[in-house]
């Protein structure tokens, strides 16, 4: 990947903080975050339980708001835009992954592509997304029909049907065994590297981070380290 | 010590709060209307018993054109007959200051020697039985009283049987064989204009010019004896005399609308209860499903404890029972009050000296148990299935749904459907049951909005027949006694006067087989226009030359058709016995008469050529100038005007009726609003997190709201044309619960009616709607991440 186009500046966050109340006591699940992502990088964030790993893709992903710090996307003030501009965001922006695939059992696996193609601006077909992930011959399944696997890249597909410009993952492999997980860690780097989607992974997994431009390490909701990967690992070369 | 399980149970409650109250209150409405119902009906019953009693309301009744007092103990010796009474009785017409219009009033005479009549007592509300060596006292009745403002000190002018009398005042009065006060032959009651007179009998004696002779006896059987035998007895008697046919109590004109009345609120108690309890055992249901669901880990977890299947099951009815108990809390302090509203109403119209009402004990029993009962068979299959739920597999989630194109789509229309309408049909149709129960549920709403518009309805319709189209004339005049036509002549006479038809009425026993009414028969002439009965198809048709003419509700009750021979009994005068074809049917909604040609019924009764009243229709209405010469008339007995029976009814039942309408628009409300705040708070739950996972993709709040609320918009869509038919089905059940001789209640439901429904149905569907909306906009888009389903 040429080095000046890695250097364009997707996401800049400074002094992220977040609080929750919980009852009477606060959890602080960020204390502080600085960060920029780049376009076309595929980052992990590594961390154990209870790091902020999924407070900061959350707020990356406009799902949530810091409690103090700017994050800004592209140039906007994402702390400063209400419920409708997020949606908005998140509708022309961003893609997601879940863990658990939160797939919509009522529709076939095309059909939870083209749910989100319908809404998007200049989304590819259902079938390139599904194609993307080889699942082209599962089209016309319903989530129940298919395996965890094949859930989780139809889940892939769906996020990245409409062409976003960052691809946010938490925890895509956590509930797959690891055939499975290489294979849809195959799919999310295929498109990293075709689409030039930014992409953030979150992980425990050590082995994971070896595929990533750069790793970040978060712990106690600070990032207490950065490394760059001078040779990435293939996906399909991974282990664990 | 309240155990952990039983906490359990007030916390998911308190969890569910918002479906729980949905639900409760749908139970309340089915408890409070069978509260209302039974408690009115055992209070309305209990209080008629005892005031029939305490007031000696007679058993027979029996009029005669004039016969001798002797024949008192003939009657008593009768076997069966307890006590005799024997009474003066005349119409009237009554003057009272400040009122121009004609009152007619029944006068009725107290025992010479003063003191209260063996049968048939008052009460006095206030005052004192005329003083038996005082000419001109009076006591009046307390519905005509109090629409007037009359007490003891006012006086009134009567004309009676063409004698001006000037009377005093001097009590107020209620009688059991007038709690129900109503004209013979009118509609609706109407306190203003119709009051009943009671003076003592000497001074009735020299007005009626009867010394020594009665026109009225009543009677009190003994236990067991069979007052259908007294009543022929007492007619054989005074066939000589001019006796215009007895019958019994429940032919008595005010026991009967009593007896009615009675009637519809037992099938009330039994009709509402049963679609509010089914609705809420069927919400009970699926939200006791749905909880159930959404705990198999704690199910499971409480199993592997060493919970048995029981103590689960057991925990779950807890759940449904004390969702119960505050419906039926509420139904039961809702019907006390409801009831306690519906007694005032009965207040105004039946007169008691008391309506002592009060909440029934075994209504609210019934109300108890049957509110828990179809709380328990709600709840019943849920309950089964986490009894059922073996913990290891509980412990797992369950399996994903399966799901399948949907018909519109496997019938090639895929391509119109959007992901998100898919979702929907999907949905739909993955559940059709419950679709279709829901659809049930809000059809009974919109059913139930019908039922009160529908009373508007037929109402107006009765009123239109019987008053409108049946009826021209401004004033109907009737004879003291059947006069020739020169009468007729005499009221044309009349300055103001524009036509006189005469027309002709005579008590008669229609008889067919076995079957035998008690009416009236009349005779219109040939060229009448002021009063034609109508067909079935409204219009109007004068009775042929021969033969006689039916009200429909006669060829029910008689089982005659046309052609058929009707035997029928003149009660009056020569009390002729004739056979007449029956020529046809004319419809009627209020009472049930025979109708002949004026000329051909004078010439079968062979007692000349008379007439007893006669219809006018006047150059400019009823003016107080014409009642002032009417009523100089000596041959006028009283007179009384159409409009003012129109105008009446529509002030007397218009605020009970918008009461009515209220009512059941509210009940209406609640089922809806039962039915879908839990559809979509169970389908909120259900596809929370599904909907939150478009939300994260980029859905608005508006486009996931389409999802949720668009499978209930269909459901509500569905649920319409059923909930017409089924509106229709309900009225029809209730106009049928309503037929009797004195009235009919036509099925008539205007598209006001439909569009009422609908707009109601809209407007409840949208407040839940708006409710649930809201919910959708605190989705936790967060948690959706992190958990699985």
């Amino acid at each position: 990947m040429p080095i000046e186009k890695e250097r364009e500046r997707v996401f800049r966050a400074q002094g992220l903080t977040k609080v929750y109340h919980m009852g009477d006591i606060d959890v602080h699940a960020l204390r502080g975050v600085d960060l920029e992502l780049h376009r076309g990088e595929l980052v992990v964030l590594l961390g154990p339980s209870g790091s902020g790993k999924s407070t900061l893709l959350n707020i990356l992903g406009g799902l949530d708001v810091p409690s103090a710090g700017h994050v800004w996307y592209d140039g906007h003030d994402l702390t400063t835009a209400g419920e409708r501009e997020l949606t908005q965001f998140r509708r022309r922006h961003v893609g997601f992954v879940f863990q658990f695939y939160n797939l919509i059992p009522s529709l076939t696996a095309r059909e939870n592509v083209a749910i989100v193609t319908e809404i998007a601006d200049d989304p590819m077909t259902a079938e390139e997304a599904l194609q993307r992930v080889g699942l082209d011959d599962r089209m016309d399944h319903f989530p129940s029909q298919l395996s965890g696997g094949q859930q989780q890249r139809i889940a892939i597909a769906r996020a990245i049907a409409k062409r976003p410009s960052v691809l946010l993952c938490d925890e895509p492999t956590g509930a797959l065994d690891s055939a499975t997980g290489i294979r849809v860690l195959e799919a999310i780097e295929s498109i990293n590297a075709t689409l030039g989607t930014t992409t953030v992974v979150i992980t425990h997994n050590v082995d994971i981070a070896r595929m990533a431009h750069r790793v970040l390490h978060l712990g106690d909701g600070r990032i207490v380290g950065e490394q760059t990967n001078a040779t990435r690992t293939a996906a399909k070369d991974l282990s664990w | 010590m309240v155990s952990a399980l039983t906490r359990k149970a007030i916390r998911d409650l308190w969890h569910l709060r918002g479906q729980a109250i949905a639900i409760a209150l749908v139970i309340a409405s089915g408890v409070a209307n069978l509260v209302m119902a039974k408690s009115t009906y055992e209070s309305l019953q209990q209080t008629r018993e005892h005031f029939y009693r305490e007031y000696a309301f007679a058993d027979v009744f029996a009029s005669a054109k004039r016969a001798p007092q002797t024949l008192a103990a003939r009657i008593a010796d009768l076997p069966g007959v307890q006590t005799v009474q024997t009474r003066l009785m005349s119409s009237g017409n009554l003057h009272v200051t400040g009122f121009d219009e004609p009152v007619r009033a029944q006068v009725l005479s107290v025992p010479k020697e003063g003191g209260q009549p063996e049968l048939n007592q008052l009460y006095l509300r206030a005052g004192r039985l005329p003083d038996p060596d005082a000419h001109h006292e009076a006591v009046i009745s307390e519905a005509f009283a109090s629409a007037h403002d009359l007490k003891p000190g006012d006086a009134i002018d009567a004309t009676i049987y063409g004698h001006r009398e000037h009377l005093d005042i001097v009590g107020v009065a209620i009688s059991p064989e007038f709690v129900y006060q109503i004209q013979p032959g009118s509609t609706f009651p109407d306190f203003k204009r119709f009051a009943i007179v009671w003076i003592n009998r000497r001074v009735l004696e020299s007005a009626l010019d009867m010394q020594g002779a009665f026109n009225n006896v009543v009677l009190r059987l003994r236990p067991g004896a069979d007052p259908a035998q007294i009543v022929d007895e007492v007619d054989r008697i005074l066939a000589r005399y001019g006796g215009l046919g007895a019958y019994a109590r429940k032919d008595q004109l005010s026991d009967h609308f009593l007896s009615e009345e009675l009637r519809q609120l037992e099938t009330m108690a039994k009709l509402f209860p049963t679609i509010f309890l089914s609705v809420a055992a069927f919400l009970l249901s699926v939200v006791l499903k749905r909880l159930i669901d959404t705990q198999r880990e704690q199910i499971a977890i409480l199993k592997a404890f060493g919970y048995s299947g029981f103590d689960i099951g057991r925990h779950y009815l807890q759940i449904a029972g004390l969702i119960a108990a505050i419906g039926t809390v509420l139904g039961i302090a809702g019907g006390a009050w409801l009831g306690s509203m519906l007694a005032g109403v009965y207040r105004d119209f039946y007169r008691f000296p008391f309506l002592d009402y009060h909440l029934s004990v075994l209504a609210t029993a019934t109300g108890l148990i049957v509110a828990f009962a179809a709380s328990c068979v709600g709840a019943l299959r849920a309950v089964a299935e986490s009894v059922r739920l073996p913990p290891a597999e509980a412990m797992q989630p369950p399996a994903p749904g399966h799901f399948q194109p949907s018909l519109i789509e496997r019938a090639g229309l895929a391509r119109y459907l959007s992901q998100p309408n898919r979702m929907i049909l999907r949905s739909l149709e993955r559940r059709p049951w419950k679709a279709l129960l829901s659809v049930i549920g809000l059809a009974l709403a919109c059913a139930i909005m019908m039922v009160g518009r529908f009373q508007e309805n037929a109402i107006d319709r009765m009123i239109d027949v019987q008053l409108r189209i049946a009826a021209h004339q401004d004033l109907s005049v009737d004879f003291i006694e059947p006069s020739g036509r020169a009468a007729l002549s005499e009221l044309r006479a009349l300055p103001g006067v524009r036509r006189v038809e005469g027309v002709r009425a005579v008590p008669v026993r229609l008889r067919y087989a076995n079957y035998s009414y008690r009416t009236g028969l009349s005779g219109l002439p040939q060229d009448a226009s002021l009063r034609r009965p109508v067909q079935a198809d409204l219009s109007p048709i004068t009775p042929p030359r021969h033969g006689v003419m039916l009200t429909d509700y006669l060829q029910q009750l008689l089982h005659v058709h046309v052609g058929d021979m009707l035997q029928i009994d003149v009660l009056q005068g020569r009390q002729a016995h004739l056979e007449v074809p029956v020529a046809g049917f004319v419809r009627e909604y209020i009472g049930a008469q025979a109708y002949m040609d004026l000329d051909a019924m004078n010439r079968l009764l062979g007692d000349g050529d008379v007439v007893s009243g006669a219809l006018l229709a006047l150059d400019d209405g009823p003016t107080v100038d014409v009642f002032a010469r009417l009523d100089r008339r000596p041959r006028v007995a009283g007179f009384s005007e159409r409009s003012a029976e129109i105008g009446n009814f529509y002030t007397t039942m218009g605020q009970s009726l918008l009461v009515f309408t209220f009512i059941s628009m509210l009940l209406g409300a609640v089922i809806n609003f039962g039915v879908v705040y839990n559809s979509a708070r169970i389908a909120l739950s259900e596809r929370g997190r599904e909907l939150a996972s478009l939300r994260v993709l980029g859905f608005t709040q508006g486009e996931v709201a389409h999802i949720l609320l668009g499978e209930l918009v269909i459901l509500v869509a569905a649920s319409i044309p059923l909930g017409f038919a089924a509106g229709w089905a309900l009225c029809w059940v209730m106009a049928q619960g309503l037929q009797s001789d004195l009235f009919r209640v036509p099925l008539v439901l205007l598209p006001s009616t439909f569009a009422f429904a609908l707009l109601t149905m809209a407007g409840s569907t949208l407040v839940s709607a708006l409710i649930v909306r809201r919910r959708v906009a605190h989705l936790d888009l967060v948690a959706v991440l992190k958990t699985r389903e």
